[in-house]
């Protein structure tokens, strides 16, 4: 039995996964990467419900016909239909045809992200794994954030200590430079879902996780957000959507490590609220 | 029937292409992340008083041995990661403390100074890095405007011209043949063409007949013409990784991470990194069948 009613019992993980698959809903035939298990698992939850066009790898180098399993195998074939190779990925980045979404350890008011280091450039307080493809992707393809941990760490007050992932920052792009490129959808935390459509692409609250105030979510950010009044809450997941996580997605249960105690995703509902 | 066959004799070992590595080079390792790292070379070159060397590299475990034994004067690099372990110890006390340059790109801009070496133009352009601190932290890259009506300003990344290559495949063969018959071979043709000598190391030294088979020919994108010398150097890519003859050793690389993370570099340098050949290195780390035993990686 298939049920598109809400679900009752849902952890946070669970609410943050339904809200990421959003952002790949009207993408029709794009190449969709999810970046650590929740974005993950959430790409698989957006081909096997809102967008079935969407092209999806094993997290190697093939192209699936449906989303492989987070964790073990455990004998299970990725359905393999194509090859996918990081230099055709990188020929796809700049052709336009992706959306991803990546966990930046900092993002600032114009979304610019951070994933090379904390502190100043020749001597970083800490190192981090280096700009990798932020580069790239965020001047050429739909880009989309996951933030575990809303706080004024991750949303910085000014700009992010090294600028990775390019914003909408109107100084940066001066002199012909296409900033028009860039293209940021959304942003969920464990707070709530954010898009750019605020003034000038300003940071706005789309909707707040059950139980969440946005007095709670500005609080935790670094700069102004937009959306006070014309936030909603955030939908919870379906019974439908819950089966597909549980069963199908993740069967070992791997997004129960995304945050400590694996709590309800209504605030109200944790038991230290 | 008649064997035609060219007339060089490629073969070569380890320490020789080792050898080919000197002071000041710049130098460009295949592979990616944790997996496909031609490690035994690698290893011969941290016996060896080479030094400041320029490496151009998706970095895993091959950076990071350099950089903790004081090899590299710059690095040119978009990551160093061993992929199912993120971060890498070596590398970001290296970087924090600012031991040597670094020049920090995007991955693919790493590429597009590869592939511009390799068609002997001066630059690619790209629009990797515009609006971010690529650009404002790599003043040896300038930016290039389109000549057309769009008047666009681009980076333009600079040819990454390299002394020597080194990679790992599968298999090669003394013409310098070489067949890569894991699921990605990343961007070691690029190495290849943009190095003025590149080295081979393989699993397999093998026949050139073993080549005569049309879905395997498709897994050899590397032309002989840039391949200088082939060397057999079974399990050659441990710790990383070489689909599908064996996976990473997470443990190796786990332990690896947490010695250096507690400043104890040198007790693993004295373990695994001075044996006398590398037949003694695959002994001293759990041996072949071990390594042949090692799952491949599930991402």
């Amino acid at each position: 039995m298939t049920s598109s009613n809400p679900a009752t019992d849902y952890t946070l993980a669970e609410i943050c996964i339904t809200a990421a698959a959003e952002t790949w809903r009207n993408d029709g035939e794009v190449f969709g990467n999810g970046f650590g298990p929740v974005p993950r698992i959430a790409a698989a939850l957006a081909k096997l419900t809102v967008n079935p066009d969407l092209l999806l790898t094993e997290g190697e180098a093939f192209l699936v016909s449906e989303p492989v399993p987070v964790g073990p195998r455990k004998g299970y074939a990725p359905k393999i239909c194509g090859w996918m190779p990081y230099a055709k990925v990188f020929d796809l980045v700049y052709g336009g045809k992706r959306h991803a979404m990546t966990g930046p350890v900092q993002i600032d008011r114009y979304g610019q992200t951070n994933i090379s280091f904390i502190g100043n450039a020749d001597k970083p307080k800490a190192a981090l794994l280096g700009v990798r493809g932020f580069p790239g992707n965020t001047i050429s393809h739909a880009n989309s954030m996951w933030a575990p941990s809303h706080d004024k760490r991750t949303f910085v007050e000014g700009e992010v200590d090294m600028v990775a992932g390019a914003g909408y920052n109107p100084a940066r792009f001066k002199d012909g430079r296409r900033g028009d490129k860039v293209d940021l959808r959304l942003i969920v935390s464990n707070l709530a879902v954010m898009d750019f459509g605020g003034k000038d692409r300003a940071i706005r609250v789309v909707s707040l996780h059950p139980g969440i105030s946005f007095a709670q979510v500005q609080d935790n950010t670094g700069f102004p957000l937009e959306g006070k009044d014309t936030c909603t809450e955030t939908p919870v997941p379906t019974e439908e959507q819950l089966r597909l996580i549980r069963e199908v997605i993740d069967p070992h249960d791997v997004r129960a490590t995304t945050f400590k105690d694996n709590p309800h995703g209504d605030a109200r509902r944790r038991e230290n609220a | 029937m008649k064997e035609y066959a060219v007339s060089k004799n490629k073969v070569t070992t380890v320490s020789d292409i080792a050898a080919q590595i000197k002071d000041g080079m710049t130098i460009g390792i295949g592979g990616w992340g944790g997996r496909r790292k031609p490690m035994a070379v690698v290893r011969e070159l941290l016996r060896s008083p080479v030094k400041d060397l320029t490496v151009v590299s998706y970095g895993g475990m091959d950076v990071s041995l350099l950089a903790a034994s004081g090899k590299i004067k710059c690095l040119v690099y978009g990551f160093v990661s061993h992929d199912v372990i993120p971060m890498d110890q070596a590398f970001r006390q290296a970087r924090q403390g600012g031991a040597f340059e670094f020049r920090e790109i995007d991955e693919g801009m790493l590429q597009w100074g590869l592939r511009a070496a390799a068609m002997d133009l001066p630059f690619l352009p790209t629009r990797a890095g515009i609006g971010t601190d690529v650009e404002t932290l790599n003043p040896w890259i300038k930016t290039v405007r389109s000549p057309y009506d769009d008047g666009e300003l681009l980076m333009a990344m600079p040819a990454l011209n390299l002394d020597v290559t080194i990679i790992h495949v599968n298999e090669a063969d003394a013409q310098g043949h070489t067949a890569i018959l894991g699921p990605d071979p990343f961007f070691d043709d690029m190495f290849c063409r943009a190095a003025k000598k590149s080295f081979a190391t393989c699993e397999k030294l093998v026949d050139t007949s073993a080549f005569n088979d049309p879905m395997k020919a498709r897994l050899m994108p590397i032309e002989r013409s840039v391949i200088t010398g082939v060397a057999e150097a079974p399990l050659g890519a441990h710790p990383t990784s070489c689909g599908p003859d064996y996976g990473i050793d997470v443990k190796h690389i786990s332990a690896y991470t947490k010695r250096c993370a507690a400043k104890e570099f040198d007790a693993y340098r004295d373990e695994f990194l001075t044996k006398e050949t590398h037949d003694a290195y695959i002994t001293s780390v759990g041996g072949a069948d071990h390594i042949r035993a090692l799952s491949l990686p599930v991402f």
